[in-house]
């Protein structure tokens, strides 16, 4: 437990990152904008450089710092995932934001202090440093929803997201305040510990314990802590969206990890519907009620994925409440596949977008088979896997978490999932008629750089990648959650 | 061990990437880089399908059995994609990845002013592909993979001149009458995953024998005993896939693709695939005289039945449909004698003859400009050198004249089936028997019509009528060899020698081909034992009596015709299958569709359910969107209510 300089080297990752991140703040002051495309050339680098530490690096599960920083097979994992989703979303974002004079350093910089903030809630031993990464996300995410500072859509938005994550964060510190009330202890094992030897008050446990799942459903996005959700994603500039809307979650996987398995899995699902397990089915449910059903009726495609997001989201409450090595493994795989699949229908939304038109009513994208067979394609595969149609990935995703469900004898809660699942395929199938079936309003050829031309293929094989091989991504999954 | 791996991982998967290359990049490779990147697929494939079998059949080399990649595992019931390699297999893959190459040169030229070339060369080497997975598992979930998959390239392919509307008919009529096959073979898979818990073909066949005396109720309370059921089950895909009475109806019609392909798929491979299956499961069917005597004369009566159409049948490519669905015939009659591996050389044979003599028929159909009418023909030995040697050396192979490899694989099932003991022997002995002559008779009269006599009749043909190119008459030769002398080497070891050990599994009751061995000395006694019986007297009788009819008197065809008029009507409709399933199952089919479509669809889903929900997801959807106002006062609001809510549900209450 003691501090000497080779705990250091398990940090190394974010040391990294956090260096890299200095390094581009001052070198981006003296480039020209003409010179920008380095700090995009380095931001890249920083992240492959980023994950080369966590792949490189220990990951026997040990806690240093006093309990802050844990290291685990989990936590590699999700850095890894979320480290790749990111190098996606910058791709795409580059012709985007250079078309509309916002290719600025600041994004990559806010960008990459995001991604700094989630490693470290990834990480997180204690309530404390999670609550540090935790902020630093959010106020590096509300910096960048207001990216475009002349998009009134956008000002509103990270106005909205600013006042509701507030409002979030205070709950969540007050549920902090209650746990640490109960227990003593802020590091999450101590937590578990108190609460495995019963001596602390059951009901101010609960009560903290209400506050804390609220922050964490905000996080997620889940119902009624959704609001902001839809609103964001559509005032958000698509490239913002497109981050947002995906690595975030992977982040939020780790901090309900963290918070209700770790340290609160004495209220987990073998206390029923008294502890965690009852909340999240609420939740859950609502989730995919409400997700699946307004999605229907939306004609702006941001605003459909976003409520298509929060129906996602409830399929992933729904493997952490299945709970066991077999429900949380099957929401990880769930989490990384649904941040890998987000990012590419947004980014192949920004690269659809051209100088002064938005690709995001439903009707931008009709007839993109003829203007674009193979982009057609990788949409086709990416909106398949959101519906959860065999072979891409999605289907094994929802298959491993349905199975999960009935193996903790949840079976209506199963058949709930699958009966909005199916509302769900409705709007999914939508998009593919109107990709594919729709004529064309405009004849004019996307004009997509190299870079993003790659990173939508690697991104739309990958739903198929997986699909046929789902137990090579799995088998790491149950690897990690095995090692907790 | 490990190199071995890779070899057959490589065998497998060339293919695959020459149908991917021309499939998917057949813009940038052009007709040439088609033909090349495939055809080099399936050779190195081939060769290493050589190696493999000097490996095993040669050098001994141990059994390979190994799970390589595990897809998944549901409920205990483990799904693995994984190689069997013994002779068996090496046998097959060798005679498959043959046979494609010999395929692959020749499409060169008869496809090669054809459209849709590079279409054309990505299915072949996609269904190349897919057989060496069917034969290569080592368990029935990538068996039906294969299956499917092999099965799904046949329906493209059939399908390939997808303007002409014959052809549409014909590959759905092949997909749909798959479907009932493989209807029945996904039971059968089923029946096995629930009663033995496992896919593996090692594991299932060890427990098998526990399981002989189970019996399940399938309706009410009779009994029916497992394995009967099972292998019943299993044996209506075969009959589906390798065209058996009733579900034969496909075969004739896939003629209407190009055909190379009628003779890979529908000829030399995959139609093959069901007798394969069999003789692979033969643990599970030794427990089931029930099933053994149900093949016996389902095969026997296809052999026969199928065959008499064959001559009256006109279309040079529908003679020799008509002749591999009887063969077909023969091969399953074998296996419900319990002589599979004389079914197995029967199929190998019967996979080099007959695959000549299609491509023998498609040389003769570019050669007279496409046109497949045997009456227009005549005298084309004058003009075809190659094709007409080659094609008499593949009729004598089929009609199993002394020597050639034909011979002994049918004199072989004939006398296996004359020693079987379960019910339906007899019957089917004679069946096989009577078909001897059928055979010669079909055969000749083709060949005939075809190369002898005076001709062409099609008097504009003279004119272009020529020997085909080089890419076409190589693979004819290469083919003729084994048909000749194939049977010839390969009879001892694999009918009475070990070749089979421990791959094919017969109970001692059943061993008919352990008696055919007590009289086997060596080849030429067994051609000398051959020509003193029967079926060599009636082959000789029908070559004799084609010659006669055909090419001496014609005029005595047309008197039988006449004089049995009602037979050849019975014959020309085929039975009237075709009417009955085009009535029965397609009419009622569609009576039943209208009807559910008017009552269930129209009123039921589209009134009630469709527009009723649309109409409350709507309704509710509205709802949403009224909440999601935009005022941020209101998302607070929504947050706060559901903290309240929560804390009342888990606190408070």
């Amino acid at each position: 437990m003691d501090f000497n300089a080779s705990t250091l080297l398990l940090l190394l990752p974010e040391i990294v990152l956090l260096s890299a991140i200095a390094v581009i703040l001052v070198l981006d002051l003296f480039l020209d904008q003409s010179k920008r495309v380095f700090t995009y050339g380095m931001s890249l680098a920083a992240l492959v450089a980023t994950m080369a530490a966590v792949m490189l690096g220990d990951n026997t599960s040990q806690v240093v710092m006093h309990g802050a920083y844990v290291v685990d097979a989990m936590g590699s994992v999700l850095k890894v995932a979320l480290l790749s989703v990111g190098i996606f979303a910058f791709i795409y974002s580059r012709r985007y934001l250079s078309d509309r004079n916002l290719f600025k350093g600041e994004f990559y910089v806010l960008g990459l202090l995001a991604i700094l903030g989630m490693m470290i809630m990834v990480s997180a031993g204690s309530f404390l440093s999670l609550y540090l990464g935790l902020e630093l996300l959010a106020l590096s995410l509300y910096a960048l929803v207001a990216f475009d500072g002349d998009s009134k859509p956008g000002s509103e938005a990270a106005m909205k997201y600013f006042v509701l994550g507030a409002l979030a964060s205070g709950m969540l510190l007050y549920g902090i305040s209650m746990i640490y009330g109960a227990t003593g202890v802020l590091d999450f094992a101590g937590v578990a510990k108190v609460i495995a030897s019963g001596q602390a008050d059951q009901t101010v446990l609960t009560f903290g314990l209400v506050f804390v799942l609220i922050g964490i459903a905000f996080k997620f996005g889940a119902v009624p802590f959704h609001m902001w959700v839809p609103d964001v994603y559509q005032g958000a500039p698509v490239v913002v969206t497109a981050f947002l809307g995906s690595v975030p979650k992977i982040a939020a996987f780790a901090m309900a990890m963290r918070i209700l398995a770790e340290s609160m899995g004495g209220l987990g699902p073998e206390m029923g519907w008294q502890g965690w397990q009852g909340m999240l089915i609420i939740l859950a449910v609502l989730s995919l009620a409400l997700g699946n059903i307004v999605a229907l009726v939306q004609d702006n495609i941001k605003r459909m994925l976003a409520y298509s997001t929060i129906s996602h989201v409830g399929f992933i409450f729904l493997g952490l409440l299945a709970g066991g090595d077999k429900g949380y493994s099957a929401a990880m795989f769930y989490t990384i596949i649904y941040a890998l699949t987000a990012v590419g229908g947004f980014g192949l939304l920004a690269i659809l977008s051209r100088k002064g038109v938005e690709a995001e009513n439903l009707h931008d994208l009709k007839g993109l088979n003829k203007r674009s067979p193979w982009l057609a394609a990788m949409m086709l595969l990416i909106v398949f896997s959101m519906a959860g149609v065999p072979p891409t990935v999605g289907f094994f995703a929802k298959l491993f978490i349905l199975d999960a469900l009935v193996n903790a004898d949840l079976l209506w809660l199963a058949l709930v999932a699958v009966f909005f699942s199916v509302i769900g395929a409705f709007y999914y199938l939508r998009i593919i008629k109107v990709i594919y079936f729709d004529k064309p309003e405009s004849e004019e050829p996307i004009a997509a750089n190299v870079d993003a031309r790659l990173a939508i293929s690697v991104n739309g094989l990958a739903m198929l990648y997986y699909g046929i091989f789902p137990a090579s991504l799995l088998a790491v999954c149950q690897a990690a959650i095995a090692a907790l | 061990m490990e190199d071995m791996k890779t070899i057959y991982l490589i065998l497998v998967l060339a293919p695959l990437a020459g149908s991917v290359i021309a499939g998917l990049f057949r813009n940038q490779i052009g007709k040439a880089g088609a033909h090349w990147v495939t055809i080099l697929g399936v050779g190195v494939s081939f060769l290493l399908s050589a190696y493999v079998f000097w490996q095993h059949v040669m050098n001994g080399a141990p059994v390979f059995n190994e799970n390589l990649y595990t897809w998944m595992v549901v409920d205990g019931l483990e799904m693995h994609v994984g190689f069997l390699v013994d002779n068996l297999t090496a046998m097959m893959i060798t005679v498959v990845t043959f046979v494609s190459l010999m395929v692959h040169i020749y499409t060169v030229g008869y496809m090669a002013h054809e459209d849709g070339y590079q279409r054309f060369f990505s299915y072949i080497s996609l269904f190349t592909f897919s057989m060496l997975m069917l034969v290569m598992s080592n368990n029935f979930l990538q068996l039906f993979f294969g299956w499917e998959a092999v099965g799904l390239v046949s329906y493209l392919l059939i399908g390939f001149y997808y303007k002409r509307e014959t052809a549409i008919f014909a590959n759905m009529k092949a997909f749909l009458v798959n479907r009932v096959g493989d209807f029945g073979f996904i039971l059968g898979i089923a029946a096995i995953a629930m009663y033995f818990n496992s896919l593996d073909y090692a594991q299932v066949f060890s427990a098998a024998p526990d399981k002989a005396g189970e019996t399940i109720s399938i309706w009410g309370d009779s009994q029916w005993s497992l394995m009967t059921v099972i292998c019943i089950l299993l044996f209506i895909g075969a009959m589906g896939k390798s065209a058996q009475m009733p579900l034969h109806v496909w075969l004739p019609d896939s003629m209407e693709g190009p055909t190379p392909i009628s003779a890979l798929i529908h000829a030399a491979t995959m139609v093959t695939a069901g007798i394969f299956m069999v003789a692979r499961t033969s643990p599970l069917f030794e427990l089931s005289e029930t099933a053994l005597s149900f093949v016996l004369i389902i095969g026997a009566t296809t052999a026969f039945f199928m065959g008499l159409i064959g001559i009256v049948q006109n279309d040079i490519k529908r003679v020799v449909a008509y002749s591999t669905l009887s063969q077909l015939g023969y091969m399953v009659a074998a296996l419900g004698a319990s002589a599979y591996a004389a079914g197995l050389f029967h199929l190998m044979t019967h996979a080099f003859f007959k695959a000549l003599l299609f491509l023998a028929a498609g040389s003769v159909i570019i050669g007279m400009h496409h046109n497949q009418d045997i009456r227009n023909m005549g005298g084309l030995r004058k003009y075809m050198k190659i094709t007409w040697i080659t094609a008499l050396l593949g009729s004598l192979a089929l009609i199993g004249f002394p020597g050639f490899s034909g011979f002994f694989s049918k004199d072989a099932i004939i006398e296996a089936v004359g020693y079987s003991q379960i019910t339906g022997a007899t019957y089917a002995h004679w069946l096989l028997v009577a078909g001897v002559f059928v055979t010669a008779l079909y055969s000749f009269r083709m060949y005939f019509l075809v190369f002898h006599g005076k001709g062409p009749r099609d008097e504009h043909a003279k004119d272009h009528l020529k020997e085909s190119p080089a890419v076409v008459t190589v693979p004819l030769i290469l083919l003729a060899i084994p048909s000749v002398f194939i049977g010839w080497f390969a009879i001892e070891p694999m009918l009475f020698g070990d070749f089979f050990k421990g791959v094919l599994h017969v109970a001692s009751a059943h061993d008919t081909l352990g008696e055919v061995g007590k009289t086997y000395h060596d080849q030429i006694g067994f051609i000398s034992h051959g020509m003193m019986m029967l079926p060599f007297w009636l082959a000789m009788a029908g070559l004799a009596v084609a010659w006669y009819v055909y090419l001496m008197k014609p005029s005595i065809a047309d008197g039988i015709r006449s004089r049995f008029d009602w037979l050849y009507r019975l014959l020309d409709r085929k039975y009237g299958f075709d009417e009955f399933n085009q009535a029965v199952f397609a009419g009622g089919s569609l009576f039943i569709g209208r009807l559910l479509w008017n009552v269930g669809d129209k009123t039921v889903i589209d009134g009630i359910a469709v527009n009723g929900s649309a109409r409350s997801v709507g309704v509710l959807a509205q709802a949403v969107r009224w909440v999601q106002s935009g005022y941020l006062y209101h998302y607070a609001i929504a947050m706060i209510l559901g903290l309240l809510g929560l804390l009342f549900w888990f606190v408070v209450r």
